[in-house]
């Protein structure tokens, strides 16, 4: 175990390091472009002898991760904003062919206007492709998360790709503190990869993505759409392994001071950290709010979320990506959706936040906090279905 | 000690603020402090004025926003204050510190009025004797050290001595130039 210091970028290089994956095609885009920079100084100092591959485009870095992963290989790949948009096509390919890669999202918003800074509007624009989706608050987390991810993604009841993400600049360029586990360790957490099915297996022959009639078709997708429902309980269990070894709790999300909270946010990433601040605060102020942090979106534990909520009055669900649905985004509508079917009678409002890197400050989150409380109390706070936070008049 | 340091670092792009911001948060991790360091990026390119911020502190730092009112303010480069507002928000029992060859008289009217502690060192004057090449954020680093008493002066050159053993094992004849540097920075400080 070491503390030390380092990037959300350094962090998931080192998990990489640990790692020592076979191969890993790459396309540099801003701000995910210092993971494959680090991949490959490893690579030229000899650290690791995975294979990489450079390539003309994220389209490509994606169809040869999945070529890659159908020959056998244990593959990732990493990008961001319209690096992912731009793979968008193949991603679909990658999961139902139900191929674990595991892809490093640093998430940045998609144009326009232009702009390079933490949005969700890449990954939440994948989320309905197949792939697994976990998120991090900060450097330690994206470490963790990615340690866990070919555990969850290359399990026999899974066999799905995953993208770990993490807030693009605030938690990929910040320094901050964190424990690094021992490689020893972290090499047998996370094994060695040995699919059943594989191009590369000499006596077996087997086609990858071929045609499938509308008589078949279904069928598969479905059988896609269960192993996503598998995911839930292997993610708990590669959380529980991994905080035999390293101490650290990880579940589908995070309650912060949740229990006994009567007004809750919902949120994704980076801003949890200044809503536990926030928390915090007004906890001193007597008023018993709480944090429910998502890690997990996909699969999406709506049960789960619905159940960790029941006790609140009011619930403000904060979404970092628009969903131009005129309604609000897609956490707000999954949430709400969630709380529907569990019959809450909690008032919920879905907010919009952080937009293109718009910055968010603890007194931001405390002032809605005091909204939910209006809210709560039968008062009519907010004019729109989803008001957004900190947005200049 | 405050329980958390905030510092705000004003540079043009290519000077190495940042740098200069990574490097304080790495020195103060040495030391034990829980730290962030991080740069606000936008369109960046080299001249363009650029913004990177540290917090330091004895516990966990959960919070991910910029840093509003810090506790001191380092300017890198003199001529940006006749276009940003360096003191926007810096605490008035905080200071600023300005890397300038002008006294600190010709200083004071372009700060907006602000009451708290004013320093200034010459950062090119320090590089020039010690380094023989302009790298501000050398001095500046020791400077803000000294003004913010993050740490001890001896503990602070301890640790860089020990850093820059390893960031220069390849180049070991700058080392002596850079300790040279962080040392006639305290005492340029005015």
């Amino acid at each position: 175990m070491l503390k030390t210091r380092m990037s959300g970028n350094e962090a998931v290089a080192h998990a990489i390091k640990q790692i020592n994956p076979d191969v890993m095609p790459a396309f540099p885009i801003t701000p995910s472009t210092e993971i494959p920079q680090f991949v490959a100084t490893m690579i030229a100092n000899g650290e690791i002898d995975t294979e990489f591959i450079p390539v003309e485009s994220e389209h490509s870095s994606m169809s040869a991760a999945i070529g890659s992963s159908a020959a056998g290989a244990r593959t990732l790949t990493a990008t961001s904003s319209c690096g992912l948009a731009f793979m968008w096509e193949v991603l679909y390919v990658a999961a139902s062919n139900r191929l674990p890669i595991a892809m490093a999202v640093v998430n940045r918003g998609l144009t326009g206007p232009l702009n390079i800074n933490a949005e969700h509007s890449d990954s939440m624009g994948a989320r309905d492709s197949g792939w697994l989706q976990i998120y991090a608050e900060n450097n330690q987390e994206v470490y963790d998360n990615f340690l866990q991810a070919y555990r969850i993604a290359e399990h026999p009841d899974v066999k799905l790709p995953i993208m770990i993400c993490q807030d693009g600049f605030i938690t990929s360029h910040a320094v901050e503190n964190i424990t690094l586990w021992d490689d020893d360790k972290m090499k047998k957490f996370v094994g060695e990869y040995e699919p059943e099915h594989y191009l590369l297996k000499e006596d077996e022959v087997m086609a990858v993505g071929p045609y499938a009639a509308s008589g078949y078709c279904m069928e598969a997708k479905k059988a896609q759409a269960e192993a996503m429902k598998r995911a839930k309980k292997v993610i708990l269990d590669v959380a529980k392994e991994f905080e035999s070894i390293t101490g650290q709790s990880y579940g589908f999300f995070e309650g912060y001071r949740l229990e006994d909270a009567e007004y809750a946010i919902v949120a994704i990433g980076s801003v949890c950290g200044t809503a536990k601040d926030a928390v915090d605060a007004l906890r001193e102020k007597g008023l018993r709010a709480g944090l429910l942090k998502i890690r997990v979106f996909r699969p999406f534990p709506a049960e789960e979320i619905a159940e960790a909520l029941k006790g609140c009055r009011a619930i403000a669900i904060m979404d970092r990506s628009e969903g131009y649905n005129a309604v609000g985004g897609p956490l707000g509508a999954e949430v709400t959706a969630a709380l529907y079917r569990a019959k809450s009678q909690a008032e919920v409002v879905n907010i919009m936040y952080g937009l293109s890197g718009r910055d968010v400050r603890v007194e931001d989150l405390e002032e809605v906090f005091d909204n939910l409380v209006k809210l709560g109390d039968g008062e009519k706070v907010y004019n729109e279905t989803c008001p957004y936070l900190g947005l200049r008049e | 000690m405050r329980q958390m340091t905030e510092i705000r670092w004003h540079g043009r792009g290519g000077q190495g603020a940042k740098t200069a911001a990574l490097l304080l948060a790495d020195v103060a991790f040495n030391i034990g402090m829980h730290v962030q360091g991080f740069p606000e990026y936008g369109p960046e390119r080299m001249g363009a004025p650029i913004t990177a911020y540290d917090r330091i502190s004895s516990k966990e730092i959960r919070v991910h926003s910029n840093i509003y009112e810090p506790d001191f303010v380092a300017v890198v480069d003199d001529t940006l204050l006749h276009s940003v507002d360096v003191t926007k928000g810096l605490k008035e029992d905080g200071a600023i510190l300005i890397n300038t060859q002008l006294r600190k008289e010709q200083i004071l009217p372009l700060l907006n009025g602000y009451k708290g502690k004013v320093y200034v060192i010459d950062a090119r004057k320090v590089c020039m004797q010690t380094l023989g090449k302009y790298f501000p954020n050398t001095p500046m680093l020791a400077a803000m050290v000294k003004i913010s008493e993050v740490m001890e002066k001896d503990v602070f050159l301890k640790e860089m001595e020990g850093s820059l053993q390893h960031k220069f094992a390849r180049k070991p004849e700058v080392l002596a130039g850079n300790l040279a540097a962080l040392r006639m920075a305290f005492e340029e400080v005015k």
